[in-house]
């Protein structure tokens, strides 16, 4: 049906979040809300006379970001200064790389329906962010507010080469990479924040065709459902452009979230001119080879890595396993309730994961840090499920309560006696006393009416308050039926 | 080196000047003999010299990324033409 193949690529800025700026010492403060202006040096508001000085904080960050993704680090790196004007932008400039970049050439496997694949990244480099505006009509009067709380902030680039070809791939991408600025601890991947914010570039080409067609990109897209529909909505307006014999317009897109359809922001008709010059005001960047190799060898396990860990080591699924593995925490609970004893199914601990306690998280809100649950405790718990000491339904049950009040699972099941009869001798018992107190019942059966085996299970069962082992309790009641015959 | 009134035009517009006829006539001369003079240097060979991005220093320090004091309010705002709600009043900008 359609004809052409996607191309895509990536542009990402990630917040370094550091405690204070990225050119001067002005606190960093949450942007998106708090008092306006309440964070400003007189390096970030621009003002005559000042001086930048690097954060070197900001630099190791953007360090483990460029090792992590297997970049070729530049020792010697340049900022420059990239021009125009705009409220936002207090000195008339931002101060940026360019030619110089701290870092290229890297690479992030993702994995996707189609196997694994290596995203290719051309640069990564540090810059400073801008101020914030807002727009006021009132009484007939309209005007724009700068908050120059977040001016100077640092922020870490990060482009990708366009490698990606489906939605699904920048899906994979975009969490892919967000799982590795979290793991490296240096932004918490808060897309409504504008902590992380993802810039598609996207043309189509016919299938087959190694030419690249004209580009859109999209801007201001704060969440991952919005980068997903907007990718999706773009693909088919320009399929449908190109079906009707048009030709698609370079230019800078936004998201109308409430027609849920692409909109021009700015035409770039007139080519941009930024007219970078390196920062007279800073001399080179430049890294000890040291320091560096430091850094690398300080990088925790990363995402894929452990996903690929998990796979081999445990038998997960690959999409079971990135769920796990997406969040660093959640890995080490996992590992941390795998390490209760020997033999755990992992795929069970998995599933009680990502099934029960997300949705309990989902809920509550807590981070599974915050879980009164202990990780050894649910090893425990699925142990004892396997065992047969307890039954999936009870298990549920104990386990909403272990999340209630970070008790073993051993005190519940002991206190409300929930515990799985799997003592034969008991067994035997409940079984003869059925059949002894249904002797019509058990002449039916044996008269041929089969089904009645059914009946004989769950009046067992209720005789025992469901917690007769099932396996044990069926193969009892087969052999007292089938010697009751004689 | 001789700049087109064209491409005079364009650099005044990037610095958002107005600039009547005669200036950018006049501009256009001085800024090209400006280019004139700095391009000398393009006489000189330096196949084997390093490009130098900055006279400062080699290299740039690092700063130990501790919070300092944020200018108060009034001092930030003190000199801006406008202000409203504690922020710059600024003509309106529509994204």
């Amino acid at each position: 049906m359609t004809k052409y193949q996607p191309v895509i690529g990536l542009e990402i800025h990630a917040v370094l979040e550091t405690r204070s700026k990225m050119f001067d010492d002005a606190p960093v403060v949450d942007s998106t809300h708090g008092a306006p202006n309440i964070a400003v040096s007189p390096v970030s508001a621009g003002m005559p006379g000042v001086l930048p000085v690097i954060n070197q904080r900001a630099v190791e960050y953007a360090l483990r970001v460029a090792l992590a993704l297997d970049c070729e680090i530049a020792l010697t790196s340049i900022f420059e200064r990239k021009s125009y004007f705009y409220p936002d932008l207090p000195k008339g400039y931002q101060i940026s790389q360019y030619q110089h970049p701290l870092a290229r050439n890297g690479e992030l496997t993702i994995h996707t329906s189609q196997g694994e694949q290596v995203v290719r990244i051309r640069r990564v480099h540090i810059e400073e962010d801008t101020g914030k505006l807002t727009h006021v009509e009132e009484d007939g009067e309209n005007y724009s507010l700068v908050d120059l709380n977040r001016a100077g902030v640092p922020l870490l680039e990060i482009v990708t080469e366009p490698d990606l070809h489906s939605v699904e791939a920048v899906r994979a991408y975009a969490y892919g990479l967000r799982a590795v600025l979290r793991y490296l601890g240096v932004n918490s991947g808060n897309l409504e924040k504008g902590l992380l914010r993802i810039e598609p570039n996207i043309s189509l080409r016919p299938k087959g065709s190694e030419e690249m067609g004209t580009r859109t990109e999209i801007k201001n897209l704060n969440s991952f459902r919005t980068l997903e529909r907007a990718l999706s909505y773009e693909i088919e307006r320009q399929t449908e452009v190109l079906n009707s014999g048009g030709d698609i317009r370079q230019q800078t897109l936004g998201w109308n979230e409430a027609e849920q359809v692409t909109v021009p922001q700015r035409s770039k008709e007139e080519a941009e001119d930024y007219r970078y010059f390196p920062e007279p005001d800073l001399p080179p960047l430049v890294l000890e080879q040291s320091w560096v190799d430091e850094i690398r060898a300080g990088l925790p396990e990363l995402p894929y890595t452990k996903q690929q860990r998990f796979v081999q080591q445990y038998q997960l699924k690959q999409g079971r396993a990135a769920l796990l593995v997406e969040d660093q925490a959640v890995a080490e609970f996992f590992e941390a309730a795998m390490g209760a004893a020997q033999d755990i199914e992992a795929r069970l601990v998995a599933n009680w994961i990502t099934g029960d306690l997300f949705s309990h998280m989902n809920d509550s809100g807590e981070d599974i840090e915050d879980l009164k649950l202990k990780p050894a405790n649910l090893g425990t718990l699925v142990q004892l499920v396997s065992s047969g000491e307890i039954n999936q339904p009870t298990a549920k049950g104990v386990l909403a309560e272990m999340l209630g009040s970070g008790r073993s699972p051993a005190e519940i099941i002991e206190e409300h006696g929930l515990g799985q009869i799997s003592d034969t001798g008991q067994i035997e018992a409940m079984v003869s006393e059925v059949l002894a107190a249904n002797p019509d019942e058990l002449a039916e059966y044996h008269a041929g009416k089969e089904q009645l085996a059914q009946w004989f299970f769950g009046q067992v069962m209720r005789t025992a308050q469901g917690q007769a082992n099932p396996q044990l309790l069926r193969m009892e009641l087969e052999r007292q039926l089938s010697e009751s015959k004689q | 080196m001789s700049l087109t009134l064209d491409e005079v035009k364009h650099i005044a517009h990037l610095a958002r000047l107005e600039l009547s006829a005669e200036e950018l006539e006049l501009y256009r001369q001085q800024l090209s003999s400006i280019l004139d003079h700095v391009a000398q240097l393009d006489e000189l060979d330096t196949a084997d010299v390093e490009p130098l991005t900055s006279v400062l220093a080699e290299q740039s320090e690092l700063r130990v990324d501790e919070p300092g004091q944020a200018l108060p309010l009034d001092k930030l705002l003190g000199n801006a033409p406008d202000t409203d709600r504690d922020q710059f009043k600024v003509p309106p900008i529509l994204d």
